[in-house]
């Protein structure tokens, strides 16, 4: 145990440690001047990034959360199937071809990129949200019916306080993947730091590509992590058995 | 009082159509625990589950308290009547608190009542309550989480309760200990309980009555006693055992057999030469098995102070085959004559 743990912060150690060599490898490799030489462009562009993120995410959250309930109400048993492989389907045509056939509908710019995002980002979400629904012990589910909850009770104190762990699991891989995708954004004119990445390739500038690159990688880095925090204060303390029994 | 009137519940599956429960009349008078024995697939929990509408009736009538439970709204039904599952189905999301306070929580008590509930619950079934109020059910063992479920199902007061294998997941020991909680506290709570259970030491052991099903049938309903001293066919017979006169035993108490022996032959002999002593409140299994131990022909029968009040001879099991089902209730033991 106590080994695992020294292993594991040797590892973590050294992980960083490559990280900060490659930053400073890049850094005299003149990666970095772009954004050294032009703060507010960056500022921009990174500013640009996040708003698509969050509006899109935003929006994937609120459209999958709702419609993975549903596909989980006896009442919509049928729609289930429908909804699912929807989502499956559309998950696995590529990004790139999401964005290209928005564009023949919502034209170039924000809008465009937000739509392809906002529909690239639902199947993480909702799979995760009828998956966390449905693992709920039934005995569970059943006792709360047993005593006289009412179906509106039954998800509000029980199915969606006991699957919220596995929603937020759905909705931090959701995230993390967005922040990637965002940069494809540039295609259709959607700006955001995918505009440094691009351009770097199509100059072969390595060092104004990495300078989009790079920040991408640490925003994904982060709201991880801060999604990971939120989801440990979300998530009820009797689920998280890490708690050590007294 | 639960009442079950000609109740069938009919399942249809690929045009076939199958009775879980056929045609049950079944009675609990208030304040009884009525066992439902069978096998599992008998329609023990299908009929327990009718009782608060989880399952829908097919035909027949099943009133509690004299009301048709048809004409209560489902959701008040069911918060008026306690609920307990062999899981124990209780909320991880929910400290131990929020799980015993739920129903009083969703009748609308306000918190300083239900937390006074919560303490007195928790003392009833010997919890600490500053120790476990605030911890979750994954803390607990399992027999302390069997415990809170009763608490659970106890909270709002309710006059009845349906327990549906709640002791099943427990390993004896834990059983034996919390069966006999569980009496002492039907003791002074006087619930009408429907209690589904395989086990028939189980039933012997809570039942006023015992209620023995096959393929959705009522086989024989009656006192353990009854049960035990006449089954009514062979499905009865195999089903309590062929050590059903053993069984019987636990029925019976020392001081019940004093009582006999007095009425019968006028007199009580006291053999203080036995080494051996059982109290009155004995049950005859283990006062035999006592016996059975010592060389001596007897066991001393002592009172609550441990004063000698009689005594218990390997000969005094002979009469107990004279007395037959007639009517006989727990504890009581009819005037045999000797």
């Amino acid at each position: 145990m106590r080994r695992g743990k020294r292993l594991e912060t040797v590892i973590k150690v050294a992980l960083l440690g490559i990280v900060a060599a490659l930053l400073w490898w890049f850094y005299k490799e003149g990666a970095f001047r772009f954004i050294l030489e032009n703060p507010k462009d960056f500022v921009l562009l990174v500013r640009q990034h996040l708003e698509l993120v969050f509006v899109s995410s935003g929006l994937a959250i609120l459209c999958a959360v709702p419609l993975g309930i549903m596909a989980t109400r006896p009442r919509f048993r049928k729609l289930r199937w429908f909804i699912i492989n929807f989502a499956n389907v559309g998950q696995t045509i590529p990004s790139l071809a999401v964005i290209g056939l928005t564009v023949s509908y919502l034209g170039l710019g924000f809008k465009t990129a937000v739509f392809a995002l906002w529909f690239y980002s639902l199947l993480p979400i909702l799979r995760n949200t009828v998956a966390g629904i449905e693992s709920i012990d039934p005995f569970i589910l059943d006792a709360g019916r047993g005593i006289g909850m009412k179906p509106s009770q039954i998800l509000w104190r029980l199915e969606l306080p006991n699957a919220l762990y596995a929603i937020m699991a759905g909705i931090r891989t959701s995230v993390v993947i967005n922040v990637g995708s965002a940069a494809l954004a540039f295609v259709v004119g959607g700006g955001g730091l995918g505009d440094l990445i691009f351009t770097g390739i199509v100059l072969y500038d390595a060092g104004l590509m990495l300078a989009g690159a790079i920040p991408t990688t640490l925003l994904a880095v982060v709201i991880d992590s801060l999604l990971g925090v939120a989801e440990r204060a979300l998530t009820p303390k009797g689920l998280q058995r890490s708690v050590n029994p007294l | 009082m639960i009442t079950f009137k000609k109740v069938t519940k009919i399942y249809e599956s690929d045009n076939k159509q199958v009775a879980a429960v056929k045609d049950v009349d079944l009675h609990v008078e208030k304040g009884h625990i009525c066992v439902l024995l069978g096998p599992s697939g008998c329609g023990k929990t299908t009929l327990l589950r009718m009782v608060n509408r989880l399952i829908p009736i097919t035909s027949g009538k099943i009133e509690v308290d004299g009301k048709d439970i048809n004409t209560v709204d489902p959701i008040q039904l069911r918060r008026s009547i306690g609920y307990v599952i062999q899981q124990n189905g209780l909320f991880p999301n929910m400290t131990i608190e929020e799980n015993i306070g739920i129903i009083p929580k969703l009748l609308g008590w306000d918190a300083e009542r239900r937390r006074k509930r919560v303490k007195e619950l928790l003392e009833m079934l010997g919890l600490n309550p500053d120790e476990y109020r605030d911890r979750y059910p994954f803390e607990l063992s399992g027999g302390q989480q069997q415990r809170i479920g009763i608490a659970r199902a106890l909270a709002a007061d309710p006059p009845i309760m349906l327990m549906d294998e709640p002791f099943g997941s427990l390993d004896p020991v834990i059983r034996e200990h919390i069966q006999n909680e569980f009496l002492r506290i039907q003791a002074t709570v006087k619930k009408t309980i429907l209690f589904v259970s395989h086990d028939i030491d189980e039933a012997i052991k809570l039942g006023n009555t015992i209620a023995i099903l096959k393929d959705g049938e009522v086989m024989q309903h009656g006192t353990p006693f009854e049960i035990l001293s006449n089954p009514k066919n062979e499905f009865v017979k195999n089903f309590i055992g062929k050590d059903s006169p053993i069984k019987r035993l636990t029925l019976i108490k020392a001081k019940d057999v004093l009582k006999h022996k007095k009425t019968s032959q006028g007199k009580a002999e006291t053999g203080e030469l036995n080494s051996a002593t059982v109290s009155a409140d004995t049950d005859l299994k283990t006062a035999l098995s006592i016996l059975l131990s010592t060389n001596a022909g007897g066991v001393n029968v002592v009172d609550e102070w441990d004063r000698i009040v009689g005594e218990l001879k390997l000969s005094d099991f002979g009469w107990l085959n004279k007395i037959h089902a007639a009517d006989i209730g727990r504890g009581e033991l009819p005037e045999v004559a000797g």
